[in-house]
């Protein structure tokens, strides 16, 4: 059965949506059409001459190499970076949610990094990886790895993927802990009983009955690595070396604000604003059906 | 999306510092300047203003620290939108072209000396630097504070270790090489040579001392319709020269911008480029005897080279509506207070830049301070090397930040094996220009 509250007026309703209805459309309405007028037009940084181009300033980044460049990269980044967060997480929630000794402790501590700043975050990769004081970087050497991620386009890859993924399996963490911990033991134990053993009984009771969760996740994931990592890679590695490491997002943030091509850069924030439509639409069909099953 | 909340938070910061002074409206009028010098350099800037305040009664300045050059820069421009521009801000030399096509957001030099009658004579202003925020008429378009020049910095203690002379810097490239080849062998420092800002020392600085045309149009100071000309055989040539080093382990990158610098603070590096303005930074950190040098040359591509060009920064007056006449007064009063033989020389002598005016380096000269600190008037001989031409004028070139970075990225590239010196070259020259003709085409409209 729904429960709805029925108010007698319109008054109190109103009142009580209204603060959250003017942060939306102060904070997200108003600057997303903004975006939208910007990405129409070309204007100079002080927006004191402003000429209407059209769908200019998107044809331009269609035709744009290093633009499809940064598309693909933007992809392969998400898919590792969300592939080994989930993938370290569910092998971390897996073995947390048996019977140990001081497992609370260890739940706990997984769950730490999640309140780590990003840029802090980068900052303690920094110390581990820098070539010249970290000390993985000389552990590398060591072993004769020629470590230099300022220098070498895939070193500065794993960096900002390894980074922005540590950062994630926390939050992966909690959900999927939360989700094995809903399967139910019988269901587990009669598979048991059949003779069903660990792996087995792991891919044909446990992933199935988790792929909510793993569905939500894998969204929430492209979206985190897509969006959220901007202020990791921007201190590890500024987008470098050459462009190895410069994601849409560090895109827009590099030719808005310190080139200043308002233009440019306000078009690929509505190609991303589409994407994120894209994907929550996707979630909400997925995961609403779900719920009607 | 994530820029446009940025650009409405600096908006935001920006709406307070108003609200501020129209509390403190009393017998004085407030006006409120913008910087980004950061640590030592900023506490040095809080001096200046409190020397101000103190020396007269009518006007009261507030020095705000706004972060790096590009975030100064980036802070200024949403404040302006917003109706909430600071009265004066300080702005790096490369943000030179934006401002000077930003028409009535900002009010030149030589606009706010003639609507205030206070006297600001670009005459006493040195001429290297005074050039590089002039019109082509000569008219002042901002005020010049902070500038320096690339210089090669050394460690004397390696340069022993390896046998070399510590009193006799390399000049030339090749000798540099050389010099590089004995502390390798020797094994004096880990690293022999890095440099920070790659391209304002190896491109920009490269083509001024060498007389080599960086842009057509007078480095852009002709026209907007200017073209990047660094894919030029002497520019391949040093950049060759770079891969080269960098293969033999003579060299090593460190990063874009200034990040290659604590390589040589640290002790690492043994030859570091960098800023002069690193004077403060290298003698209160560094653990060894530092010593500073003229840039080395290529004989080979200019047996004569002429003047290096100067870096840092300049301050920009800054329009909002409703300003009075009083405060764009008392802008100028401000302006005209640190260009005093005494303040300027002053601040040369804290902080490592140059000084700006005649009369302050003759002061300085008079207070015998390059007998005391040798090597500080490195960057000052090499500023004033040879005459002037159209290649050693500076760089009037719009989103020069982007360029830069264009620059860095092939260079990087490059410096992977990924391409030679010739398609690195060509490439950043393609894709400059395409900026380039953005520029001109969003300042035209």
């Amino acid at each position: 059965m729904e429960r709805r509250t029925i108010f007698a007026g319109w008054v109190l309703p109103v009142c009580l949506v209204a603060p959250q209805l003017l942060l939306t459309v102060f904070f997200f309405l108003w600057p997303a059409a903004q975006a939208m007028w910007f990405s129409l037009v070309r204007q100079d940084a002080f927006g004191i001459r402003t000429e209407f181009v059209g769908f200019e300033n998107f044809a331009d980044l269609f035709a744009d190499p290093l633009y499809l460049d940064s598309a693909l990269r933007t992809v392969v980044f998400c898919t590792a970076v969300a592939g080994l967060a989930m993938g370290t997480a569910l092998l971390l929630a897996v073995f947390a949610d048996r019977e140990i000794r001081g497992r609370a402790i260890y739940r706990t501590l997984l769950i730490w990094p999640y309140a780590v700043a990003p840029a802090i975050a980068a900052v303690l990769w920094v110390l581990l990886l820098n070539p010249q004081i970290g000390v993985v970087a000389h552990a590398l050497k060591s072993v004769g790895v020629l470590w230099d991620y300022k220098l070498n386009d895939t070193q500065a890859m794993i960096v900002v993927i390894l980074a922005s993924a540590w950062k994630q399996v926390s939050y992966n963490f909690i959900f999927f802990l939360a989700g094995l911990q809903s399967i139910p033991k019988t269901v587990i134990e009669a598979a048991r009983m059949d003779g069903a053993r660990g792996w087995r009984r792991f891919r044909t009771i446990t992933i199935p009955l988790l792929a909510p969760t793993i569905f939500f996740l894998v969204v929430v994931n492209i979206v985190y690595a897509a969006f959220d990592t901007f202020a990791t890679i921007q201190a590890l590695t500024h987008g470098g070396p050459g462009k190895a490491t410069e994601t849409l997002m560090l895109k827009v943030y590099r030719d808005g604000l310190i080139n200043l091509d308002l233009g440019s850069s306000s078009a690929q924030s509505v190609i991303l604003m589409v994407a994120v439509v894209v994907l929550t639409g996707l979630q909400f069909r997925f995961i609403g059906r779900r719920n009607a099953e | 999306m994530k820029r446009r909340s940025l650009l409405a938070a600096t908006a935001a910061t920006a709406v307070v510092a108003p609200l501020g002074l129209a509390r403190a409206q009393g017998a004085k009028t407030k006006f409120v300047f913008w910087h980004a010098m950061a640590g030592a350099l900023g506490d040095e800037v809080g001096n200046i203003c409190k020397g101000f305040n103190a020396a007269q009664t009518a006007y009261e300045i507030e020095p705000i620290f706004k972060g790096s050059y590009p975030e100064t820069l980036t802070a200024a421009i949403a404040a302006w939108r917003a109706g909430q521009a600071p009265h004066l801000v300080q702005m790096f030399e490369v943000g030179t072209g934006s401002m000077l096509a930003a028409g009535p957001a900002v009010k030149q030099v030589w606009q706010l000396a003639a609507e205030t009658g206070v006297a600001l004579d670009p005459a006493s202003y040195i001429g290297g630097v005074r050039g590089y925020y002039s019109l082509s008429d000569g008219r002042m378009a901002s005020m010049p504070f902070n500038s320096s020049t690339a210089v090669m910095w050394y460690n004397k203690d390696v340069f022993e270790k390896a046998g070399l002379d510590p009193a006799k810097p390399p000049t030339t490239w090749n000798e540099v090489i050389a010099a590089c080849r004995a502390i390798k062998a020797k094994a004096a420092a880990a690293i022999p040579m890095t440099t920070a800002w790659p391209t304002w020392v190896h491109f920009e600085q490269y083509a001024a001392m060498h007389d080599l045309e960086f842009a057509t149009k007078s480095n852009g100071f002709d026209g907007l319709d200017t073209e990047l000309k660094i894919n030029t055989a002497p520019f391949v040539k040093h950049l060759n020269r770079l891969l080269d080093m960098s293969k033999e382990g003579l060299f090593k990158y460190g990063g874009r911008d200034n990040a290659a610098e604590p390589l040589f603070i640290s002790g690492e590096a043994a030859i570091g480029f960098t800023s002069s303005a690193a004077r403060a930074a290298i003698t209160r950190d560094g653990k060894f005897k530092a010593g500073a040098a003229l840039l080395p040359t290529d004989p080979e591509v200019n047996p004569n080279p002429i003047n290096s060009v100067i870096g840092g920064a300049s301050l920009w007056t800054m329009t909002a509506p409703n300003r009075s006449a009083a405060e764009y007064k008392a802008v100028a009063t401000f302006l005209q207070y640190i260009g005093q033989p005494d303040q300027d020389a002053h601040w040369h002598q804290v902080s490592g830049y140059v000084p700006v005016t005649f009369a302050g380096y003759e002061l300085s000269k008079k207070q015998g301070f390059y007998e005391k600190s040798p090597g500080t008037d490195i960057p000052i001989t090499q500023l004033a090397r040879g005459k002037l031409t159209a290649n050693s004028k500076g760089f009037r070139l719009g989103r020069m930040v982007e360029l830069r970075n264009i620059i860095q990225e092939e260079f990087e590239k490059a410096l992977q094996g990924q391409q030679t010196a010739q398609i690195a070259l060509d490439s950043a020259v393609a894709r400059g220009n395409k900026v380039l003709r953005e520029f001109e085409k969003s300042a035209r409209t």
